[in-house]
Protein backbone atom coordinates (compact mmCIF):
# COMPACT_ATOMS: atom_id res chain seq x y z
CA UNK A 1 0.00 0.00 0.00
CA UNK A 2 2.43 2.67 1.14
CA UNK A 3 5.61 0.72 0.35
CA UNK A 4 6.13 2.29 -3.13
CA UNK A 5 5.86 5.78 -1.71
CA UNK A 6 8.17 5.08 1.21
CA UNK A 7 10.74 3.79 -1.32
CA UNK A 8 10.24 6.95 -3.39
CA UNK A 9 10.80 9.02 -0.23
CA UNK A 10 14.08 7.19 0.41
CA UNK A 11 15.12 7.72 -3.22
CA UNK A 12 14.32 11.42 -2.94
CA UNK A 13 17.39 11.65 -0.70
CA UNK A 14 19.62 10.38 -3.53
CA UNK A 15 20.26 7.27 -5.69
CA UNK A 16 20.27 3.99 -3.76
CA UNK A 17 20.68 0.22 -4.17
CA UNK A 18 17.88 -2.24 -3.54
CA UNK A 19 19.42 -3.79 -0.43
CA UNK A 20 20.14 -0.37 0.97
CA UNK A 21 16.50 0.62 0.38
CA UNK A 22 15.29 -2.38 2.30
CA UNK A 23 17.55 -1.61 5.25
CA UNK A 24 16.54 2.02 5.28
CA UNK A 25 12.86 1.15 4.95
CA UNK A 26 13.00 -1.03 8.04
CA UNK A 27 15.09 1.47 10.02
CA UNK A 28 12.86 4.35 8.94
CA UNK A 29 9.70 2.64 10.13
CA UNK A 30 11.08 1.67 13.51
CA UNK A 31 11.78 -1.89 12.28
CA UNK A 32 8.19 -2.72 13.10
CA UNK A 33 7.26 -3.69 9.55
CA UNK A 34 9.68 -6.15 8.04
CA UNK A 35 10.08 -6.02 4.27
CA UNK A 36 11.61 -8.83 2.22
CA UNK A 37 14.05 -8.12 -0.52
CA UNK A 38 11.86 -9.66 -3.22
CA UNK A 39 9.15 -7.17 -2.34
CA UNK A 40 11.66 -4.35 -2.71
CA UNK A 41 12.72 -5.40 -6.20
CA UNK A 42 9.18 -6.08 -7.31
CA UNK A 43 8.13 -2.61 -6.17
CA UNK A 44 11.18 -0.98 -7.78
CA UNK A 45 10.33 -2.75 -11.04
CA UNK A 46 6.83 -1.32 -10.90
CA UNK A 47 8.08 2.18 -10.09
CA UNK A 48 10.44 1.95 -13.07
CA UNK A 49 7.65 0.73 -15.34
CA UNK A 50 5.46 3.67 -14.28
CA UNK A 51 8.27 6.15 -14.84
CA UNK A 52 8.50 7.14 -11.17
CA UNK A 53 12.02 5.80 -10.71
CA UNK A 54 14.86 4.79 -13.02
CA UNK A 55 17.91 2.58 -12.72
CA UNK A 56 21.43 2.71 -14.11
CA UNK A 57 21.26 1.14 -17.55
CA UNK A 58 24.81 -0.13 -17.27
CA UNK A 59 24.45 -2.34 -14.20
CA UNK A 60 23.21 -5.93 -14.42
CA UNK A 61 19.92 -7.00 -12.84
CA UNK A 62 20.03 -7.55 -9.09
CA UNK A 63 21.83 -6.02 -6.15
CA UNK A 64 24.27 -3.96 -8.23
CA UNK A 65 21.52 -1.89 -9.75
CA UNK A 66 21.18 1.66 -8.46
CA UNK A 67 17.86 3.49 -8.54
CA UNK A 68 16.98 7.16 -8.59
CA UNK A 69 13.72 9.06 -8.44
CA UNK A 70 12.37 10.82 -11.55
CA UNK A 71 10.57 14.18 -11.71
CA UNK A 72 7.30 12.31 -12.10
CA UNK A 73 8.27 10.31 -8.99
CA UNK A 74 8.87 13.52 -7.03
CA UNK A 75 5.42 14.76 -8.04
CA UNK A 76 3.75 11.47 -7.16
CA UNK A 77 5.46 11.49 -3.77
CA UNK A 78 4.44 15.08 -3.00
CA UNK A 79 0.85 14.26 -3.98
CA UNK A 80 0.75 11.11 -1.86
CA UNK A 81 2.06 12.91 1.23
CA UNK A 82 -0.76 15.43 1.07
CA UNK A 83 -3.60 13.05 0.22
CA UNK A 84 -5.39 11.91 3.39
CA UNK A 85 -5.91 8.14 3.53
CA UNK A 86 -9.50 6.95 3.25
CA UNK A 87 -10.85 6.75 6.78
CA UNK A 88 -14.51 7.38 5.97
CA UNK A 89 -15.91 3.95 6.73
CA UNK A 90 -15.31 2.44 10.17
CA UNK A 91 -13.22 -0.72 10.07
CA UNK A 92 -15.04 -3.93 10.94
CA UNK A 93 -13.48 -4.19 14.34
CA UNK A 94 -13.47 -7.59 16.00
CA UNK A 95 -13.38 -6.20 19.52
CA UNK A 96 -16.33 -3.92 18.79
CA UNK A 97 -18.27 -6.93 17.52
CA UNK A 98 -17.45 -8.95 20.63
CA UNK A 99 -18.74 -6.26 22.97
CA UNK A 100 -21.86 -5.67 20.87
CA UNK A 101 -22.56 -9.38 20.88
CA UNK A 102 -21.69 -9.87 24.56
CA UNK A 103 -24.55 -7.60 25.49
CA UNK A 104 -27.02 -9.96 23.79
CA UNK A 105 -25.74 -13.43 24.60
CA UNK A 106 -27.84 -14.75 27.51
CA UNK A 107 -25.85 -15.51 30.63
CA UNK A 108 -22.86 -13.44 29.51
CA UNK A 109 -21.48 -10.85 31.88
CA UNK A 110 -20.52 -7.96 29.62
CA UNK A 111 -18.31 -6.48 32.35
CA UNK A 112 -16.29 -9.63 32.48
CA UNK A 113 -15.89 -9.63 28.70
CA UNK A 114 -14.84 -5.98 28.73
CA UNK A 115 -12.44 -6.53 31.60
CA UNK A 116 -10.64 -9.37 29.82
CA UNK A 117 -10.05 -7.16 26.80
CA UNK A 118 -9.03 -4.21 28.96
CA UNK A 119 -6.36 -6.21 30.80
CA UNK A 120 -4.99 -7.57 27.54
CA UNK A 121 -4.83 -4.10 25.99
CA UNK A 122 -3.07 -2.70 29.06
CA UNK A 123 -0.49 -5.47 28.89
CA UNK A 124 0.14 -4.63 25.25
CA UNK A 125 0.53 -0.97 26.19
CA UNK A 126 3.03 -1.92 28.88
CA UNK A 127 5.09 -3.80 26.31
CA UNK A 128 5.08 -0.89 23.87
CA UNK A 129 6.01 1.45 26.71
CA UNK A 130 9.01 -0.75 27.61
CA UNK A 131 10.10 -0.38 24.02
CA UNK A 132 9.70 3.37 24.31
CA UNK A 133 11.70 3.37 27.51
CA UNK A 134 14.53 1.42 25.92
CA UNK A 135 15.30 1.35 22.22
CA UNK A 136 12.93 4.09 21.15
CA UNK A 137 14.78 6.69 23.22
CA UNK A 138 17.35 7.21 20.49
CA UNK A 139 15.27 6.16 17.53
CA UNK A 140 12.87 8.84 16.35
CA UNK A 141 11.07 6.60 13.85
CA UNK A 142 10.47 3.91 16.42
CA UNK A 143 9.32 6.51 18.98
CA UNK A 144 6.74 7.78 16.49
CA UNK A 145 5.52 4.28 15.67
CA UNK A 146 5.28 3.38 19.36
CA UNK A 147 3.35 6.57 20.15
CA UNK A 148 0.88 5.83 17.35
CA UNK A 149 0.31 2.34 18.72
CA UNK A 150 -0.08 3.59 22.29
CA UNK A 151 -2.61 6.23 21.28
CA UNK A 152 -4.54 3.65 19.27
CA UNK A 153 -4.66 1.14 22.13
CA UNK A 154 -5.53 3.93 24.57
CA UNK A 155 -8.47 4.90 22.38
CA UNK A 156 -9.74 1.32 22.44
CA UNK A 157 -9.50 1.22 26.25
CA UNK A 158 -11.39 4.50 26.51
CA UNK A 159 -14.05 3.13 24.25
CA UNK A 160 -14.32 0.05 26.51
CA UNK A 161 -14.72 2.36 29.53
CA UNK A 162 -17.49 4.27 27.78
CA UNK A 163 -19.14 1.06 26.59
CA UNK A 164 -19.16 -0.26 30.15
CA UNK A 165 -20.90 2.87 31.42
CA UNK A 166 -23.44 2.74 28.60
CA UNK A 167 -24.25 -0.91 29.20
CA UNK A 168 -24.63 -0.23 32.91
CA UNK A 169 -27.02 2.63 32.30
CA UNK A 170 -29.01 0.64 29.79
CA UNK A 171 -29.35 -2.20 32.30
CA UNK A 172 -30.55 0.23 34.99
CA UNK A 173 -33.14 1.88 32.76
CA UNK A 174 -36.53 0.33 32.27
CA UNK A 175 -36.76 -1.28 28.83
CA UNK A 176 -38.19 0.98 26.18
CA UNK A 177 -41.69 0.25 24.99
CA UNK A 178 -41.39 -1.78 21.84
CA UNK A 179 -44.07 0.32 20.16
CA UNK A 180 -41.77 3.30 19.66
CA UNK A 181 -40.55 2.89 16.10
CA UNK A 182 -37.12 4.06 15.04
CA UNK A 183 -37.58 6.44 12.11
CA UNK A 184 -36.71 4.32 9.13
CA UNK A 185 -35.51 6.98 6.66
CA UNK A 186 -32.83 8.15 9.08
CA UNK A 187 -31.53 4.63 9.49
CA UNK A 188 -31.30 4.13 5.76
CA UNK A 189 -29.34 7.31 5.32
CA UNK A 190 -26.89 6.24 8.01
CA UNK A 191 -26.42 2.90 6.35
CA UNK A 192 -25.77 4.48 3.00
CA UNK A 193 -22.96 6.60 4.35
CA UNK A 194 -21.07 3.60 5.56
CA UNK B 1 -5.77 -12.09 43.95
CA UNK B 2 -2.35 -13.52 43.38
CA UNK B 3 -0.36 -10.62 44.81
CA UNK B 4 -2.37 -10.84 47.99
CA UNK B 5 -0.47 -13.62 49.73
CA UNK B 6 1.26 -12.46 52.92
CA UNK B 7 4.55 -13.77 51.60
CA UNK B 8 3.95 -12.37 48.15
CA UNK B 9 5.46 -14.13 45.18
CA UNK B 10 8.78 -12.45 45.68
CA UNK B 11 10.63 -15.09 47.66
CA UNK B 12 12.35 -13.58 50.66
CA UNK B 13 11.94 -9.90 49.78
CA UNK B 14 9.80 -7.91 52.21
CA UNK B 15 7.13 -5.82 50.56
CA UNK B 16 7.71 -2.11 50.88
CA UNK B 17 3.97 -1.64 50.98
CA UNK B 18 1.43 -4.23 51.91
CA UNK B 19 -2.31 -3.80 52.19
CA UNK B 20 -4.26 -6.75 53.56
CA UNK B 21 -8.00 -6.71 53.35
CA UNK B 22 -8.16 -2.95 53.65
CA UNK B 23 -11.64 -1.42 53.83
CA UNK B 24 -12.69 2.16 54.27
CA UNK B 25 -16.11 3.76 54.34
CA UNK B 26 -17.12 7.37 54.70
CA UNK B 27 -20.30 8.47 56.45
CA UNK B 28 -22.77 6.49 58.54
CA UNK B 29 -24.65 3.37 57.55
CA UNK B 30 -26.95 2.94 55.76
CA UNK B 31 -25.79 5.92 53.67
CA UNK B 32 -22.09 5.09 53.98
CA UNK B 33 -19.92 5.21 50.91
CA UNK B 34 -17.57 2.26 50.72
CA UNK B 35 -14.44 3.73 49.23
CA UNK B 36 -12.42 0.54 49.64
CA UNK B 37 -13.70 -2.96 50.24
CA UNK B 38 -11.20 -5.67 51.14
CA UNK B 39 -8.26 -4.49 49.06
CA UNK B 40 -5.07 -6.56 49.00
CA UNK B 41 -1.97 -5.11 47.44
CA UNK B 42 1.70 -5.83 47.84
CA UNK B 43 4.44 -3.73 46.28
CA UNK B 44 8.06 -4.86 46.36
CA UNK B 45 11.23 -2.80 46.25
CA UNK B 46 12.04 -1.93 42.66
CA UNK B 47 8.46 -2.32 41.54
CA UNK B 48 6.16 0.32 40.15
CA UNK B 49 2.45 -0.35 40.44
CA UNK B 50 -0.20 1.75 38.75
CA UNK B 51 -3.71 1.87 40.18
CA UNK B 52 -6.35 2.60 37.56
CA UNK B 53 -10.04 3.08 37.84
CA UNK B 54 -12.86 5.49 37.12
CA UNK B 55 -13.37 8.47 39.41
CA UNK B 56 -14.92 7.37 42.67
CA UNK B 57 -13.36 3.92 42.43
CA UNK B 58 -11.29 4.46 45.57
CA UNK B 59 -7.92 5.19 43.96
CA UNK B 60 -7.13 8.28 45.99
CA UNK B 61 -8.36 6.71 49.23
CA UNK B 62 -6.00 3.81 48.60
CA UNK B 63 -3.14 6.27 48.30
CA UNK B 64 -3.94 8.28 51.43
CA UNK B 65 -4.22 5.05 53.43
CA UNK B 66 -0.96 3.73 51.95
CA UNK B 67 0.67 7.02 52.92
CA UNK B 68 -0.68 6.66 56.48
CA UNK B 69 -2.53 9.95 56.15
CA UNK B 70 -5.75 8.14 56.91
CA UNK B 71 -6.61 4.98 58.81
CA UNK B 72 -8.31 1.97 57.34
CA UNK B 73 -11.56 0.86 59.01
CA UNK B 74 -10.37 -2.70 58.85
CA UNK B 75 -7.48 -4.65 57.45
CA UNK B 76 -3.76 -4.09 57.79
CA UNK B 77 -1.33 -1.61 56.30
CA UNK B 78 2.37 -2.45 56.50
CA UNK B 79 5.13 -0.15 55.33
CA UNK B 80 8.53 -1.85 55.15
CA UNK B 81 7.07 -4.66 57.22
CA UNK B 82 5.83 -2.39 60.02
CA UNK B 83 2.15 -2.18 60.84
CA UNK B 84 1.02 1.42 60.63
CA UNK B 85 -2.01 0.93 62.87
CA UNK B 86 0.01 0.37 66.03
CA UNK B 87 2.22 3.42 65.59
CA UNK B 88 2.08 6.55 67.71
CA UNK B 89 1.40 9.83 65.95
CA UNK B 90 5.06 10.74 66.21
CA UNK B 91 6.30 7.50 64.71
CA UNK B 92 3.80 7.74 61.97
CA UNK B 93 4.88 11.29 61.12
CA UNK B 94 8.49 10.12 61.05
CA UNK B 95 7.55 7.29 58.71
CA UNK B 96 5.90 9.79 56.40
CA UNK B 97 8.93 12.07 56.44
CA UNK B 98 11.63 9.44 56.10
CA UNK B 99 10.27 6.54 54.15
CA UNK B 100 7.51 7.93 51.98
CA UNK B 101 7.93 10.42 49.16
CA UNK B 102 5.02 12.20 47.54
CA UNK B 103 4.81 13.49 44.01
CA UNK B 104 2.17 16.15 43.65
CA UNK B 105 0.18 17.02 40.58
CA UNK B 106 1.57 20.52 40.24
CA UNK B 107 4.99 19.70 41.73
CA UNK B 108 4.71 22.37 44.46
CA UNK B 109 8.28 23.65 44.42
CA UNK B 110 8.81 26.55 46.81
CA UNK B 111 9.65 29.62 44.71
CA UNK B 112 11.99 31.24 47.24
CA UNK B 113 14.27 28.21 47.48
CA UNK B 114 16.87 26.97 45.01
CA UNK B 115 16.58 23.56 43.39
CA UNK B 116 19.04 22.14 45.93
CA UNK B 117 17.16 23.68 48.85
CA UNK B 118 13.86 22.38 47.53
CA UNK B 119 15.29 18.89 47.16
CA UNK B 120 16.81 18.93 50.66
CA UNK B 121 13.73 20.41 52.33
CA UNK B 122 12.04 17.18 53.51
CA UNK B 123 15.25 16.16 55.30
CA UNK B 124 15.71 19.56 56.90
CA UNK B 125 12.12 19.50 58.13
CA UNK B 126 12.90 16.12 59.59
CA UNK B 127 15.72 17.63 61.64
CA UNK B 128 18.64 16.38 59.57
CA UNK B 129 21.54 18.84 59.97
CA UNK B 130 21.63 21.28 57.07
CA UNK B 131 25.01 20.26 55.57
CA UNK B 132 24.02 16.61 55.58
CA UNK B 133 20.62 17.39 54.08
CA UNK B 134 22.28 19.45 51.34
CA UNK B 135 24.57 16.59 50.40
CA UNK B 136 21.60 14.25 50.12
CA UNK B 137 19.67 16.87 48.14
CA UNK B 138 22.52 17.23 45.68
CA UNK B 139 22.79 13.47 45.31
CA UNK B 140 19.09 13.31 44.46
CA UNK B 141 19.44 16.11 41.90
CA UNK B 142 22.42 14.27 40.45
CA UNK B 143 20.43 11.04 40.08
CA UNK B 144 17.79 12.95 38.15
CA UNK B 145 20.30 14.72 35.91
CA UNK B 146 19.71 18.25 37.22
CA UNK B 147 22.72 18.74 39.53
CA UNK B 148 23.89 21.57 37.25
CA UNK B 149 20.75 23.50 38.23
CA UNK B 150 21.32 23.17 41.98
CA UNK B 151 21.63 26.93 42.56
CA UNK B 152 18.76 27.94 40.31
CA UNK B 153 15.31 29.04 41.46
CA UNK B 154 12.16 27.31 40.21
CA UNK B 155 11.18 30.21 37.94
CA UNK B 156 14.56 29.94 36.20
CA UNK B 157 14.01 26.27 35.40
CA UNK B 158 12.26 24.75 32.41
CA UNK B 159 9.11 22.70 32.99
CA UNK B 160 11.05 19.47 32.52
CA UNK B 161 13.69 20.55 35.02
CA UNK B 162 11.03 21.46 37.59
CA UNK B 163 9.59 17.95 37.22
CA UNK B 164 13.00 16.48 37.89
CA UNK B 165 13.58 18.63 40.96
CA UNK B 166 10.16 17.67 42.31
CA UNK B 167 10.92 13.99 41.87
CA UNK B 168 14.36 14.50 43.43
CA UNK B 169 12.59 15.99 46.45
CA UNK B 170 10.29 12.98 46.63
CA UNK B 171 13.14 10.45 46.60
CA UNK B 172 15.67 12.44 48.67
CA UNK B 173 17.37 10.59 51.51
CA UNK B 174 16.64 7.22 49.98
CA UNK B 175 12.90 7.14 50.44
CA UNK B 176 11.67 3.68 49.75
CA UNK B 177 8.02 4.28 48.95
CA UNK B 178 6.92 6.81 46.36
CA UNK B 179 3.26 7.74 46.15
CA UNK B 180 1.90 9.74 43.26
CA UNK B 181 -1.66 10.85 42.55
CA UNK B 182 -2.10 11.76 38.87
CA UNK B 183 1.49 12.97 38.91
CA UNK B 184 1.45 14.50 35.48
CA UNK B 185 -1.44 16.88 36.09
CA UNK B 186 -1.81 19.28 33.20
CA UNK B 187 1.37 18.30 31.37
CA UNK B 188 1.28 17.48 27.67
CA UNK B 189 1.58 13.81 26.81
CA UNK B 190 5.32 13.84 26.06
CA UNK B 191 6.20 15.51 29.38
CA UNK B 192 3.69 13.39 31.28
CA UNK B 193 5.48 10.33 29.93
CA UNK B 194 8.75 11.83 31.09
CA UNK B 195 7.46 12.02 34.70
CA UNK B 196 6.58 8.34 34.52
CA UNK B 197 9.97 7.51 33.03
CA UNK B 198 11.69 9.28 35.95
CA UNK B 199 9.54 7.51 38.53
CA UNK B 200 10.21 4.18 36.86
CA UNK B 201 13.95 4.90 36.91
CA UNK B 202 13.69 5.70 40.62
CA UNK B 203 12.15 2.25 41.07
CA UNK B 204 14.95 0.67 39.12
CA UNK B 205 17.31 2.26 41.66
CA UNK B 206 15.40 0.40 44.38
CA UNK B 207 12.32 2.39 45.37
CA UNK B 208 8.78 1.07 45.26
CA UNK B 209 6.09 3.27 43.75
CA UNK B 210 2.32 3.41 43.64
CA UNK B 211 0.94 5.70 40.99
CA UNK B 212 -2.74 6.48 40.79
CA UNK B 213 -3.99 7.52 37.38
CA UNK B 214 -6.96 7.25 35.07
CA UNK B 215 -4.70 7.48 32.03
CA UNK B 216 -3.78 4.15 30.45
CA UNK B 217 -0.81 5.67 28.64
CA UNK B 218 0.72 6.65 31.98
CA UNK B 219 -0.25 3.45 33.77
CA UNK B 220 1.51 1.51 31.03
CA UNK B 221 4.86 2.63 32.45
CA UNK B 222 4.22 0.51 35.54
CA UNK B 223 5.43 -3.03 36.07
CA UNK B 224 1.94 -4.00 37.15
CA UNK B 225 -1.42 -2.32 36.71
CA UNK B 226 -4.23 -3.02 39.15
CA UNK B 227 -7.79 -2.09 38.31
CA UNK B 228 -10.08 -0.69 40.93
CA UNK B 229 -13.83 -0.40 40.67
CA UNK B 230 -16.26 0.53 43.41
CA UNK B 231 -13.52 0.06 45.98
CA UNK B 232 -12.66 -3.46 44.87
CA UNK B 233 -9.81 -4.79 42.83
CA UNK B 234 -11.33 -6.22 39.72
CA UNK B 235 -8.20 -7.29 37.90
CA UNK B 236 -4.53 -6.76 37.26
CA UNK B 237 -1.99 -7.24 34.56
CA UNK B 238 0.59 -9.94 34.99
CA UNK B 239 4.17 -8.81 34.68
CA UNK B 240 4.61 -8.13 30.98
CA UNK B 241 7.23 -9.99 28.98
CA UNK B 242 9.97 -7.95 27.33
CA UNK B 243 9.10 -5.80 24.35
CA UNK B 244 10.86 -8.24 22.00
CA UNK B 245 7.67 -10.23 21.66
CA UNK B 246 6.08 -7.29 19.86
CA UNK B 247 8.66 -7.23 17.14
CA UNK B 248 9.08 -10.86 16.22
CA UNK B 249 8.14 -11.00 12.55
CA UNK B 250 4.63 -12.15 11.87
CA UNK B 251 3.47 -11.50 15.39
CA UNK B 252 3.31 -7.72 15.25
CA UNK B 253 0.52 -7.58 12.75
Amino acid sequence: MSVPHVLLALLSEGPKYGLQLREEFEAGTGEVWPLNVGQVYKTLGRLERDGLAESDDTGPEGPQKRYRITDAGQLALAGWLRTPPDLTSPPRDELLMKVLVAARVPGTDAHEVIQAHRVYLLELMQQWTRLKEGEARDDLSLALVVDAELFRLDAVIRWLDAAEVRLERAAAEPPRPASVPVPAPQLRRLGARR
Amino acid sequence: MSQAGPDGDSGNAVSVLELRGVSKAYGQEPAAVHALAGVDLSVRAGEMVAVMGPSGSGKSTLLTIAGSLEDADSGEVLVCGMAVAGMTRGRRARLRRRVIGYVFQDFNLLPGLTAAENAALPLELDGVPVPKARVAGLAALEALGVAHRAGWFPDQLSGGERQRVAIARAVVGDRRLLLADEPSGALDSVNAGEVMRLLHEACQRGAAAVVVTHDARLAAWADRIVLLRDGRMTGHTTRPPGPESLLTPGQAR
